[in-house]
């Protein structure tokens, strides 16, 4: 459509595809609603329909590891990690696997990403291979999501500069469920570098979608007053002792040191101000769970006594995460979803 | 040259007060008469019925990317363009490459400038060297090569020992300082407003303060030195009150607010879409009151496109990596109908003067911007309730970085008049 008289250039333009509502119950039949991008955009019983599935998982992993291979049997699963990780990317390796699906993992280093080609143009690449999904963990906050306006390929989220990373959520959700009778009305405090974490973001949207009374703590120059804005029911504090009282889940963050660009604080007195302690854990409810997204740095955000006590779930949540992807990976690129069982 | 005559028109001429239905006469290229009723034979008629004829729409910032970047812009698609969207006149930033820092650049943009027949275009030069913000550029000799005002475009001069001297030298050669400000440190690596937008996107934030503090050490050099200081693009609340006051203790400090600005917020901002991407970033609800507040008030003097085109590849890529900037010659003057005249309680007159007499002043070019006898026959024919969508099969810049395509604007150019000359009219039913 011209409006006015003058002469008009053609250039293409490349069209986004029309991005598809989120349907949360039943039928995921358009590849991009089987994306996982992040958990701000799920609704409560889609994440209560992973969790399921999630759980579910873990008991064939214990009862019938045999059975599990049929899930994605003969589904090509990419794995495109732009950023170094070794926990996520294995995690969601042995996920596929023990599913049956055949993994291929690319890290940017060793991809075409060095010869200077496009995110775009590396993604459509890949995408022309048509496997059933990529999972993709980048540097950049929002890369996933703007690829996805551009791929057919549901695109899985491993974490997105700072912004989301939602299969963390999901399996820290699952670890406190594995404990707590329900999410509803428990305080939870997340602790440590808040405004460049993308767990602390994941987990304060599923946490909120609960009715979870979150509180956040941590340097000023970390925590932005925004953060309250958010969602419903976040509190502020800049005090530790004020962050864990009272607390059914103490979950502590590391210290992102490669995502500031410039240090935004004193890192040596940290921990002084930061670090959980044995001391802190009396504050908290008695059966209070401690959480760390790992790897932790003993003796920054935690002390060894704590890593190690009776309190910490840390290892529960690695497991966890293998039963937690392999729900996400099967809404991605299962024949069903949600399967009726 | 034919004559033309625009008949029926309400003709509005801030520079006169003028507000009245009268014809305008057209010889030559130059306006010959402004009267009621005029009978003219040999003159071909352009029915202005229901339009308002303005002077001539001037826009202070555009980049227009040649040389060098020609497949982003050229100096005639973005005079194209400049057309479609009613402005006869554009200041042409001098981010080129090479930047417009010598008389050689700035004579190549004059001669390019004068080889198409869609606007004028004026060149800004550079006030320091590549625009690095290290040495004095040669700004007497590009002002006596037709630069109009000396500005670092995007960058802000960051030091201000050297800023006060720009000041010092371009007052000499009655040059206006045009400066973006914007604080590096500030806002370094930042892709959008700081609050709630910054932290649900995990993206650093560009706080107002960065704004603000250059805003107000550029006052205070321009008092100092006398020189004319423009702020380029402003967007805080803050800001404008710091210029209002300026302006209320006499300094010579004018401001600008691109069209885009005060139409759009953070609130707006759909997640990771780059064509909304701009700097400075779109603010708070409250910032955007508070441009309007001093556009209304005489606080800001002109509206601008901050026309900033981009091709297709630089804008597909992760939204911290993507530049800055919309397109905006051909979307400005609708979003300020729409957001002014129609969003607001705002008189047309004004509304006139943003793009007229009040850019015309910020250069000191009195020549411009206004209809009377004798003066060059520039004219701008606005329909306020014409039903338009901007789609990018229609626009004429390049480039397609815009966050309006397939928006239905109320209001916008009609037709615009260059050197006598119907050089773009409204086409669709």
């Amino acid at each position: 459509m011209t409006d006015g008289s003058l002469d008009s250039g053609a250039l293409a333009r490349q069209t986004p595809v029309e991005a598809p509502a989120i349907n949360t119950a039943g039928n995921l039949s358009s590849p991009s609603a089987r994306s996982l991008l992040g958990i701000e955009k799920l609704e409560r019983p889609e994440i209560e329909h992973l969790l399921r599935r999630a759980a579910h998982y873990k008991r064939l992993q214990i009862d019938r590891r045999d059975h599990l291979r049929e899930f994605l049997s003969g589904k090509t699963i990419v794995n495109l990690f732009f950023e170094a990780s070794t926990r996520t990317r294995t995690s969601f390796e042995i996920a596929a696997k023990r599913l049956g699906a055949h993994t291929v993992s690319i890290e940017a280093q060793g991809s075409s990403l060095s010869k200077g080609e496009s995110l775009v143009d590396t993604l459509n690449t890949l995408a022309a291979m048509q496997p059933d999904a990529i999972v993709m963990r980048h540097a950049a906050s929002g890369a996933p999501h703007f690829l996805s306006r551009f791929l057919p390929t549901p695109i899985i989220n491993a974490g997105d500069g700072r912004h989301e990373h939602p299969t963390q959520a999901l399996l820290d959700a699952m670890t406190i469920l594995e404990r707590k009778e329900s999410l509803e009305g428990l305080r939870v405090a997340i602790i440590g570098d808040i405004m460049h974490s993308r767990v602390a973001r994941s987990n304060v949207h599923l946490l909120s979608k609960f009715g979870v009374d979150i509180v956040l703590c941590g340097p000023a120059t970390m925590l932005s007053s925004s953060l309250k804005e958010m969602v419903p029911g976040i509190t502020l504090t800049n005090d530790m002792n004020e962050a864990v009282a009272d607390a059914d889940v103490v979950m502590m963050l590391r210290v992102q040191l490669e995502r500031q660009k410039a240090p935004i604080f004193p890192k040596n007195e940290y921990f002084q101000f930061f670090g959980l302690s044995i001391d802190h854990l009396q504050l908290a409810k008695p059966d209070v769970l401690v959480m760390h997204p790992g790897p932790i740095n003993r003796g920054r955000e935690l002390s060894s006594e704590v890593a190690d006590s009776k309190s910490s779930v840390i290892l529960n949540q690695v497991q966890n995460g293998l039963s937690a992807r392999m729900a996400v990976l099967e809404r991605a690129c299962g024949t069903e979803w949600p399967p009726r069982t | 040259m034919a004559r033309l005559l625009i008949r029926n028109g309400r003709v509005i001429d801030p520079a006169s007060k003028l507000d009245e239905r009268l014809d305008i006469l057209i010889d030559e290229g130059y306006i010959e008469r402004v009267e009621a009723n005029i009978e003219a034979a040999h003159a071909e008629v352009f029915d202005a019925e229901g339009l308002i004829v303005a002077p001539g729409f001037i826009d202070l910032r555009a980049r227009l990317r040649e040389p060098g970047l020609e497949h982003a812009e050229t100096i005639e698609s973005g005079a194209k363009a400049a057309a479609a969207g009613g402005f006869t006149i554009v200041c042409a930033l001098p981010q080129t490459q090479p930047v417009n820092d010598s008389a050689t650049v700035t004579s190549f943009l004059v001669d390019r400038a004068a080889r198409q027949s869609y606007a004028t275009v004026l060149p800004i030069g550079a006030i320091t060297q590549g625009t690095e913000g290290e040495q004095l550029a040669e700004i007497g000799s590009m002002k006596a090569a037709g630069a109009v005002a000396v500005s670092d475009g995007d960058n802000t001069v960051m030091s201000a020992a050297l800023m006060r001297r720009a000041m010092r030298y371009a007052a000499s050669f009655d040059l206006t300082v045009i400066d973006h400000c914007e604080d590096v440190t500030l806002a370094a690596d930042g892709s959008v407003h700081d609050g709630l937008l910054s932290t649900r996107l995990g993206l650093t934030g560009i706080p107002g303060s960065a704004e603000e503090t250059i805003v107000g050490r550029d006052i205070i050099l321009s008092g100092e030195t006398g020189a004319r200081f423009h702020a380029a693009h402003l967007s805080t609340a803050a800001a404008v009150a710091m210029i209002r006051r300026a302006k209320a203790e006499g300094k010579p400090v004018t401001a600008e607010v691109a069209a885009h600005q005060f139409v759009l917020t953070a609130d707006d901002v759909p997640g990771y879409d780059s064509n909304y991407k701009v700097q400075p970033p779109l603010r708070e609800p409250a910032d955007a009151r508070a441009l309007i507040e001093g556009l209304l008030d005489g606080t800001i003097d002109a509206v601008v496109s901050d026309h900033s085109p981009h091709t297709g590849n630089v804008k597909m890529q992760e939204f911290e990596s993507c530049p800055f900037g919309i397109t905006g010659l051909e979307t400005a003057v609708a979003l300020a109908i729409e957001g002014l005249l129609h969003g607001a309680e705002f008189p047309v007159m004004r509304l006139v003067e943003l793009f007229t007499t009040g850019p015309a002043a910020v250069l000191r070019r009195v020549d411009m911007g206004r209809i009377e006898k004798g003066a060059v026959a520039n004219l701008t024919l606005l329909d306020l309730e014409r039903k338009w969508k901007f789609t990018p099969e229609g626009t004429h810049s390049i480039s397609r970085n815009s966050p309006f395509y397939g928006k239905t604007f109320r209001g916008g150019a009609a037709a615009t008049v260059y050197c006598g000359r119907v050089v773009w009219r409204a086409t669709e039913a």
